[in-house]
């Protein structure tokens, strides 16, 4: 099967065409959401980092800003910098142009300010959407297919039906040499057992429990029970008891595919298949790690409703609860309720699934993108501000 | 009598509602097509935990044929389960010193 997608100069594929307005540093966001809001075709990254941080912290940053300037959803990119931060910006530019695609960096004080930078953005940016809107979309096999798996707002629903008919698709779509990234290292709490028993082989396994351990390690450190943090009070509403349950539903997204490789967050994986990529649970840090490790598409499981998408990676919902599928619908694209309901069998509805993320892919457009609703994106960090 | 609520594996200690009962309704748990039925003992949300046997304080409850969590009281069977009468054994800072290991 097959879908369309834009063939970039590295031969990744992209489901969208935009032009890339990404900030470097929190300091740059209000010139990088200005240049968006006037031309129409680019989008805005922004986030809450870049300075004033551990080196450990400013490497993610820059890792992750260069992942997702490489991303292929983005065919171009205006990098968005203040001047003085800690981002390596040449670096995050270097890594983009390696892929073939135009880049440009605005720095907001040589530029002489905010008016003199904005002005020089929204004629770069208008003259780059013109470029990007002659590329056409092309017949791409599903392997070209590289998936973000998240599950948030979680309830006892979402181990039921949208996580495992998630995990049939991620079967299916690793079987014929597609990729799936899956994250949030919290929700392997009590079932990273299973993910080990996954992995391709010993030293993979390994990988994971040590991922699984210094998150544990990383709560636990506070010196509390972490029940209310995870599982949040939406998840407990929900019916979710500990992190345990919440994680054995969790997991059951990745199906029983084969964990090709562990990667570290907003690193791209090296290889097709399943990998898992370190990242906490929360959704600004968690989608932005998955764009940044090259996905062209997410899919979110929700159960109490969870209406984040972000900027440039399409994200379709997916819920197996009635009421979220009712009460929500403006933020909610798929509805596998009807399993839970034994009208539907599982397989038929990772069918559905499948067939939905194909035409999301090929431009179909998901509700968080119709309704702006992706703005509150974040990069993970694991230090201190100083 | 038709399921209105799920039990994921034969192990498992408790079965998940498929839609809001009240105190006496009568749950209809079902793992594949064998299907159990016993009293509410008190009203359970959709979505939420019954208990499909009497445990003991101290013991662990099962889901998805796993370990979910501890007992932190005695459950009867009936009785919903939850935040109430069920800690966690992981993510335990405030127990590192008496952590209990499930691997």
């Amino acid at each position: 099967m097959s879908f369309k997608g834009y063939r970039r100069a590295d031969g990744r594929v992209g489901t969208r065409n935009q032009v890339g307005i990404v900030s470097t540093v929190a300091c740059a966001n209000d010139v990088a959401q200005a240049i968006a809001a006037q031309v129409k075709g680019s989008v805005a990254f922004t986030h809450q980092q870049g300075c004033c941080q551990t080196p450990p912290d400013l490497v993610r940053v820059t890792r992750t800003l260069s992942g997702l300037a490489c991303n292929p959803n983005l065919a171009s990119v205006i990098l968005v910098s203040l001047g003085c931060e800690g981002t390596d910006v040449d670096a995050v530019a270097r890594a983009a142009a390696a892929t073939g695609k135009t880049v440009e960096i605005l720095r907001i004080q040589e530029g002489g300010g905010q008016a003199r930078t904005l002005a020089k953005g929204l004629l770069l940016a208008q003259r780059m959407v013109m470029d990007a809107s002659a590329c056409e979309r092309v017949e791409c096999p599903d392997s070209d297919l590289v998936l973000g798996l998240k599950c948030g707002s979680s309830d006892t629903t979402s181990g039921l039906a949208p996580n495992p008919a998630l995990g049939l698709v991620v079967e299916r779509l690793t079987a014929q040499g597609g990729t799936a990234v899956m994250g949030e290292i919290t929700e392997f709490i009590g079932a990273e057992h299973i993910m080990a028993a996954h992995a391709k082989d010993q030293a993979t396994a390994q990988k994971i429990l040590d991922l699984v351990a210094r998150m544990e390690a990383r709560a636990e450190a506070v010196g509390c029970d972490m029940r209310g943090g995870q599982p949040t009070p939406g998840n407990i509403k929900g019916g979710l008891t500990t992190i345990e349950e919440k994680s054995l539903g969790a997991i059951a997204k990745a199906g029983r595919a084969v964990v090709q490789e562990v990667c570290e967050y907003g690193e791209r994986p090296q290889g097709r298949g399943l990998a898992v990529m370190d990242s906490p649970g929360r959704e600004p840090e968690l989608l932005t790690g998955l764009a940044a490790a090259g996905c062209n598409l997410i899919v979110f499981a929700t159960g109490r409703g969870a209406p984040q998408g972000f900027p440039f990676v399409p994200v379709l919902k997916v819920t197996g609860n009635r009421k979220t599928w009712e009460n929500l619908n403006d933020h909610m694209d798929l509805s596998v309720a009807e399993v839970i309901e034994g009208r539907e069998s599982m397989p038929a509805a990772a069918d559905r699934l499948f067939d939905t993320v194909r035409a999301v892919a090929s431009g179909t457009l998901t509700k968080a993108e119709v309704s702006g609703y992706f703005k509150a994106t974040d990069i993970y960090v694991t230090g201190p501000v100083i | 009598m038709i399921r209105n609520a799920i039990v994921i594996d034969a192990t498992d200690t408790v079965a998940t509602l498929l839609r809001d009962l009240a105190k006496g309704e009568t749950v209809a748990a079902g793992l594949g097509e064998e299907v159990v039925t016993f009293p509410a003992l008190g009203d359970i949300p959709f979505g939420h935990k019954v208990a499909l046997h009497d445990v003991a304080a101290g013991a662990h409850i099962v889901k998805y044929g796993e370990v979910i969590g501890v007992a932190t009281a005695p459950i009867r069977k009936g009785e919903h389960v939850h935040v109430q009468n069920v800690a966690s054994l992981r993510g335990r800072g405030d127990l590192a010193t008496e952590k209990e290991t499930i691997r």
